[in-house]
């Protein structure tokens, strides 16, 4: 498949057009292969090598108000922590919001690509892009570039006119519809909360809880999730960020700590 | 003049460029074609110019479609025609696969006009020698609409619109009969301004309607036939009551 350079592109060369006149498809570009033997082993190794386990916890979901979106805030090389207060929620536009999990730079980039992109189809078409389309053009960007060391894997949360949208899109070239998903190494923990105290019908503040207590339990027992729990909601008019808790002190409001009653009894033995 | 018109790449001294001009004169002689837009109905007529005897008729559509709710009729070479209409086909259907939405009659009309205009700017190129008639409604508002593309690679809506052979006649009989009208009234409307150059008689037009719930439709040779002699009949008595003013006491 032709790889998607649009985003980088300035202008169309002039040359493009004797192509279009053919039958307006281009043949694909072709690679030189290494010379090895176990060519399928190497390619493996070699994806291996690239690509940087997703260390992160974000999570979103779909209820009867909106969209509500929750990361982490942690970096981590390894086992040494780089960062404890990264945006791990990119604001594309407004209306749009995107998670950041897997390699920062991969993110941060394609995001603000796709914040293009969604720009100049408002603009040429007069009315913002749907969730559907956002999310479908990004996962053909990375599509484009699957098997070339790209580490994304990210929600796309908005709300356009069809109501609240949230799509799951990785660098696999994957790219999933649903109304709950969370990404990165925390996310099984956050599944288990999340999950088990899921309503549709929930408040937004019932909601923001319910995000950020997930969000909590995922950096509680995952090492490379931690820093500050951040939470965005997605209504009808856009979003707004609703807290960034640091999780250390979310710790001890969740879990408030009771004088033991050991040391009572030893200040009476000393006493007597 | 005639150095100009060579490599179209070449603007004239006064500013023409008469490659676009010389297409534009293809497309006057090419059938008459007439859109009308109503409330909730576009409505798409065509000249049909007499079909020799052993021509299977069916295989000359001049109104089609492009997508399920969008639908083009054309004035001018018909051959350019359906390159054009192929390579619009394909976007309608690539602009699905990469947003998973339908186009929009504006989105589809620009892109048709973008490729008129990218072969009046191209060397070893001549222009697409037709203008278009594109009509359909709006994927998320449900909003009919009309809109003209040229040669040149312009496009604008329009509430009604001719092009083709005597499109001035048309267009002048549109702007003076044409008022908000909806389902059948619309049919009849464009009728009667292609029946204006045209021959009259179902068998001398090709008509189609476009609605939202039902899509594109064509009208069979005798529903045309009924409605122009609806048309026939109406002219009539218009004409006898000019004629017989009322005799009041």
């Amino acid at each position: 498949m032709k790889l998607d350079t649009s985003g980088l592109e300035s202008a169309e060369p002039v040359w493009a057009t004797f192509n279009e006149l053919a039958d307006g498809f281009s043949a694909a570009p072709s690679f030189e292969l290494p010379n090895t033997t176990d060519f399928d082993g190497f390619q493996k190794e070699a994806i291996q090598m690239v690509k940087p386990a997703k260390g992160t916890t974000t999570l979103a979901f779909i209820f009867k108000e909106g969209v509500m979106v929750a990361a982490d805030s942690r970096a981590s090389m390894g086992g040494y922590i780089s960062s404890q207060s990264v945006k791990k929620i990119i604001e594309i536009n407004p209306y749009m919001l995107g998670t950041m999990a897997g390699g920062a730079a991969d993110c941060q980039f394609w995001h603000r690509n796709l914040g293009i992109k969604c720009r100049l189809h408002e603009l040429a078409n007069k009315r913002r892009i749907s969730v559907t389309g956002a999310s479908k053009l990004l996962a053909n960007i990375l599509y484009s570039y699957r098997g070339m060391g790209l580490s994304v894997g990210t929600m796309i949360a908005g709300w356009d006119e069809t109501g609240p949208g949230l799509y799951y899109v990785d660098s696999e070239g994957g790219r999933l519809k649903g109304m709950r998903f969370s990404v990165g190494s925390g996310s099984p923990y956050a599944y288990g909360v999340l999950d088990s105290g899921y309503r549709y019908d929930m408040s937004v503040e019932e909601a923001a809880e319910l995000a950020r207590r997930a969000i909590y339990h995922a950096t509680f027992r995952d090492g490379a999730s931690g820093g500050v729990a951040s939470v965005y909601h997605v209504g009808p008019n856009g979003w707004k960020k609703l807290s960034g808790d640091d999780v250390g002190e979310l710790h001890y409001k969740y879990y408030p700590v009771m004088p033991s009653t050991v040391e009572q009894e030893m200040v009476e033995v000393a006493g007597a | 003049m005639a150095r100009y018109d060579r490599a179209i790449t070449v603007f004239s001294p006064d500013g023409h460029l008469f490659q676009v001009e010389y297409a534009l004169e293809a497309v006057r002689k090419g059938n008459a074609a007439v859109g009308v837009r109503g409330a909730d109905i576009v409505v798409l007529g065509v000249e049909k110019k007499s079909t020799a005897k052993l021509q299977d008729s069916r295989t000359v559509r001049k109104i089609v479609s492009l997508d399920d709710h969008i639908a083009l009729a054309c004035a001018g070479l018909k051959a350019d025609a359906r390159v054009l209409i192929n390579r619009a086909r394909i976007e309608c259907q690539s602009h699905r696969l990469t947003v998973e939405d339908p186009v929009t009659v504006e989105y589809i009309t620009r892109y048709i006009a973008g490729l008129q205009q990218k072969y009046t700017q191209s060397g070893g190129v001549r222009p697409f020698g037709l203008s278009t008639l594109i009509v359909g409604f709006d994927p998320y508002t449900g909003v009919p609409s009309l809109y003209q593309t040229d040669p040149s690679g312009t496009f604008s809506a329009w509430k009604a619109n001719a092009t083709g052979r005597n499109s001035n006649s048309m267009r002048e009989f549109l702007e003076k009969n044409y008022k908000e009208t909806s389902g059948q009234e619309t049919v009849k409307l464009a009728i009667r301004a292609l029946l204006e150059v045209v021959e009259s008689g179902g068998k001398n037009i090709e008509v189609a309607m476009m609605t939202k719930e039902h899509g594109l439709r064509q009208l069979e040779e005798a529903e045309i036939d009924a409605i122009v002699a609806e048309i026939e009949a109406e002219k009539a008595a218009a004409e006898a009551a000019k004629k017989a003013p009322p005799k009041e006491p």
